[in-house]
């Protein structure tokens, strides 16, 4: 399942869907908010998404890793709005018969999130605010 | 004869314009790569983003392809998810 929402992510609901009889090993990333940014203290992030285009690259993301590795699960929320410290921002799941491949598929996913999915994140600082990446 | 598209813009394109659309006349058949070339004309600003793709219908599109006048187009700086 794919998932852009304004709400908070529920963990707890995300498990429930992961689950299954055959489902040796879950792994869930959470991606979450932190104060700082080398060093400089950060209030907090606004994530903005192409809704329609995020939402169909990270399909691509989640058809890609059941190509790779066999999934039995999979599911990508991605938060957009303003999120404040300790919010979670990303949560990848992913449910497998071993460990090895839950592992692999789920940093695969999240890292392909970092380079293909528009969205983007503006992080807030207490003196200024700056788009994540965009300038040299 | 030219065409008005109007291109979505996000992020630090749009605070850098100040706009969330803007309208770009282009000459018929016209291509990404003279989509964007119009786009840093009339918007010097961008030229301080590190790189700049453009999206025609919700996929990355290459600079040879062509530009239709009913085609949802969007630029797309740097992505910063996760």
């Amino acid at each position: 399942m794919i998932a852009l929402t304004s709400e908070p992510i529920d963990v707890t609901s995300a498990l429930y869907e992961l689950q299954s009889a055959q489902a040796g090993a879950i792994d869930i990333f959470l991606g979450v908010v932190r104060d700082n940014t080398q060093q400089r203290p950060v209030d907090r992030l606004e994530y903005e998404a192409y809704d329609r285009m995020a939402i169909g690259e990270m399909q691509k993301i989640a058809d890609d890793a059941n190509q790779r590795w066999p999934l039995l699960r999979c599911l990508i929320i991605h938060r957009k709005g303003t999120l404040q410290i300790g919010e979670i921002a990303v949560l990848i799941g992913v449910a497998t018969a071993h460990r090895a491949d839950a592992f692999e598929a789920c940093r695969y996913i999240i890292d392909t999130i970092k380079q293909t999915v528009p969205i983007w994140k503006k992080e807030i600082f207490m003196d200024g605010e700056i788009w994540v990446n965009a300038h040299p | 004869m030219n065409s008005t598209v109007s291109v979505l813009l996000f992020g630090i394109t749009r605070d850098l314009t100040g706009q969330s659309t803007v309208s770009v006349s282009l000459p018929a058949n016209a291509r990404v790569a003279e989509l964007l070339n119009q786009l840093h004309q009339n918007y010097p600003a961008l030229a301080s983003i590190r790189s700049l793709l453009v999206a025609v219908n919700g996929e990355y599109a290459e600079a040879d392809q062509l530009v239709h006048q009913n085609d949802e187009i969007a630029l797309i700086p740097p992505v910063s998810g996760g």
